[in-house]
């Protein structure tokens, strides 16, 4: 089963090896990670997209915690919550293509960053089944090259994770 | 005042106490050592390698209930003390360890003697500092200190460049010091104390299963009231020995892979187990499937919350300090009119006499050869029982913990986690120093001892009278006994060829050797060993090279899957 872990962290050299090095050292997947300062800038804000069994997501909660730059440790798919993604895509765009992209881009919302007369790079915004989605009507061709954030979360409404 | 890096680190370690540091001096710690020099507070202890130095800082704490403290250099000072910062990681003892780094300008540069000691050491440390403004140090190293202790005891490294020893500022030493991202909860939850202590009163086979969280947290006298008022068995870990008296009639030896028949049989077949400071290791508990084959009820009381549930789930969870737990369920117990069930409990005990009658522990008595259990059974007898006993990793480690029979905590320090080879020697000096006059034995095995036998140098240059008991049998036993057993007699490597002549490598170190060979002469070169209290004394025991420990639960076994000496 797929969680989604947000994480407040002291805002520290060396935070993110101790919680990428408590992964790979107990044999926990990361699937995405993304990590930045967040409005108090001693502290950092992760999100980390993980597969496991309850048992094994409830080791990573607890392992986690057991951290000490760890502040604080929620696992936003336990509720309702909110997950967007950011994918830039550069795309071949000439010829009978180059319409055709920019349709599709509107169809899902992207909005087109960079032109030339051969290419389009695109920015899209949305859960990460909506980039696969995107990725996958166009053809493999087609696509020079993608770079994507990883899923950030935030709770929905009342629920607020801060110290 | 105007203080160097240098003097800031001494100066926090006489501010938090510390009588001796363990250590080995070496380029980018001279300033610390320069400082060390001009005072006389803190006493430094100069080991033979690294590794000694974190085992004698280890030893040290186990003993004593203090945190331990290593000082060693950069590059080869850290790798060397990773080994002994590991073996104190997986056994919760609480350390501080200041290593000296590379000038902050030669970080990553690739410097002389440079390695990166903060990543090295991440994955075996409760946390680490790398400090890069000597106005932090003070600060970081009461962190330091706060936080080996506190909690889940563990190591903490502090990691100091050159240059931050050099540079100058005002010294201020907090009293305390707080994180806002570390708070252990230490005080176990009511409502789960009040369901745990009902369910041990309605309990028919109950099973107390008490770990190294015990001593760890001196929760010694509150166990042992709970498995008196009670009347319970109880049991204890590896690195629980000595938590709960070893020859209280409740008690019913070690389980686990070389545990009692009836420890194991008990733990199986019991109805509600209350695990206290324990974590259901995979040498505990062998087959986790097969261990729940039975259906019983479990309690666990535990400091760290990711210790439960991890292996074994269990159905009454209690994070907190044992101590503190345990004080509350005694409180409840002794206010409640309600008391086990005599008729069931005796049924039960009845079922225990049985498993006992098995004598797991016999051996052969009659051997013209020396048994290994045998001369712990006499080094048991002679120091009635009150010594304190240090261990090497193998068979020699195992008979001790069977046959040496411990009634106080903190007597029997092996590392038991990691399974440390070496650790033996080193941890023994560091129970010498805070125990002075004290009987300090270190059992041992002839692979084991050669690990860190540079260590006999550092005893003899600070009078550390400790009795090596090296059970010799030429083989690292406890590889050849997984040999014969799973691996067809095929002894790959586990023969030790050209053994150095161990009374005369003693001598040479300015100690006592001696070379018991018979049966007969054991109990009196032991009688004469101890007679030696101003001296280090050698004993090399040649012993049956054929022995076994017994009982065996095979790796991957359920626990009552045993191999009992009888049967083969």
């Amino acid at each position: 089963m797929r969680h989604i872990l947000s994480i407040l962290v002291e805002n520290e050299a060396g935070a993110l090896s101790r919680i990428s090095g408590l992964f790979s050292a107990r044999g926990y997947n990361i699937e995405s990670l993304t990590v930045a300062p967040t409005e108090d800038p001693t502290m950092s804000r992760m999100t980390i997209v993980t597969v496991g069994s309850e048992d094994v997501v409830e080791q990573i909660t607890k392992q986690l915690n057991k951290l000490v730059e760890v502040v604080k440790v929620v696992d936003l798919t336990e509720g309702n919550h909110i997950e967007r993604e950011l994918m830039l895509v550069k795309v071949r765009a000439s010829g009978k293509d180059r319409d055709e992209m920019k349709r599709l881009a509107d169809i899902f919302r992207g909005r087109i960053l960079d032109v030339t007369d051969k290419s389009y790079t695109i920015e899209l915004t949305g859960t990460g089944s909506k980039l696969d989605a995107f990725i996958q009507s166009i053809e493999p061709g087609v696509i020079l090259e993608t770079v994507r954030t990883g899923a950030s979360g935030i709770g929905r409404g009342e629920r607020i994770l801060r110290v | 005042m105007q203080l160097t890096g240098a003097e800031i680190v001494i100066r926090c370690l006489q501010e938090e106490g510390v009588e001796y540091v363990f250590g080995y001096p070496g380029g980018a710690v001279l300033n610390i050592y320069d400082a060390l020099f001009q005072q006389e507070a803190v006493k430094h202890v100069l080991v033979r390698h690294e590794q000694g130095a974190l085992h004698a800082a280890d030893g040290y704490s186990r003993s004593s209930h203090k945190t331990g403290v290593a000082l060693v250099t950069s590059g080869p000072g850290v790798t060397n003390a990773v080994t002994g910062i590991a073996t104190a990681y997986m056994d919760s003892i609480p350390m501080v360890v200041l290593t000296g780094q590379v000038p902050t300008h030669a970080i990553g540069q690739d410097a002389f003697q440079e390695c990166d000691t903060v990543g090295i050491t991440r994955p075996c440390v409760k946390h680490n500092f790398l400090v890069k403004d000597v106005k932090d140090l003070a600060v970081t190293i009461k962190k330091a200190f706060y936080l080996a202790a506190s909690g889940r005891p563990g190591p903490v490294l502090v990691d100091i460049p050159k240059d931050v020893t050099q540079a100058t500022t005002e010294f201020s030493y907090p009293k305390t010091v707080s994180l806002r991202s570390y708070n252990p909860v230490t005080k176990g939850h009511a409502g789960q104390i009040k369901k745990a202590v009902q369910l041990l009163l309605d309990a028919k086979r109950p099973m107390v299963y008490a770990g190294g969280g015990v001593v760890l947290n001196n929760a010694s006298a509150q166990l042992t009231r709970l498995v008196r008022l009670l009347g319970f068995p109880c049991t204890n870990t590896l690195m629980g020995l000595g938590s709960f008296p070893g020859t209280d009639p409740q008690f019913t030896g070690m389980l686990g892979m070389h545990g009692t028949y009836e420890s194991n049989m008990a733990m199986q077949n019991c109805d509600v187990l209350i695990a206290i400071g324990a974590r259901f290791d995979d040498r505990v508990i062998g087959n986790p499937e097969h261990f729940f084959r039975t259906d019983r009820k479990i309690i666990h009381i535990d400091i760290d919350p990711s210790s439960i549930s991890k292996r074994v789930k269990v159905d009454i969870p209690i994070v907190g300090y044992v101590a503190d737990v345990l004080d509350e369920m005694l409180k409840l117990i002794e206010s409640s009119p309600q008391r086990p069930d005599p008729v069931a409990l005796k049924a039960w005990w009845a079922d225990i006499k049985e498993w006992q009658r098995k004598d797991c522990l016999k051996y052969d008595t009659k051997s013209a050869l020396i048994k290994p259990q045998f001369v712990i059974q006499k080094l048991y007898e002679l120091t009635k029982g009150d010594a304190f006993i240090t261990s090497d990793v193998g068979q020699h480690q195992m008979w001790a913990a069977q046959y040496y029979k411990f009634d106080k905590p903190r007597r029997w320090i092996n590392s038991g986690g990691l399974g440390t080879m070496g650790f033996g020697l080193p941890a023994a000096m560091g129970v010498q120093m805070v125990n002075p006059g004290a009987t300090v034995a270190c059992v041992t095995g002839e692979a084991s001892i050669q690990m860190c036998i540079q260590e006999l140098s550092t005893c003899k240059q600070y009078h550390l009278p400790i009795k090596v008991v090296n059970l010799n049998n030429r083989y690292m036993g406890m590889v050849r006994q997984w040999q014969q057993f799973f691996y067809g007699n095929r002894y790959a490597e586990s023969y030790m060829d050209a053994l150095p002549d161990f009374v005369k490598l003693a001598e040479s170190y300015g100690h006592v050797g001696m070379k018991i060979e018979k049966p007969g002469d054991v109990e009196g070169a032991l009688k004469e060993a101890f007679k030696q209290t101003e001296r280090l004394v050698f004993m090399d025991f040649i012993t049956d090279q054929t022995e076994n420990v017994f009982p065996m639960v095979p790796g991957g076994k359920g626990l009552t899957e045993m191999i009992l000496a009888e049967e083969l």
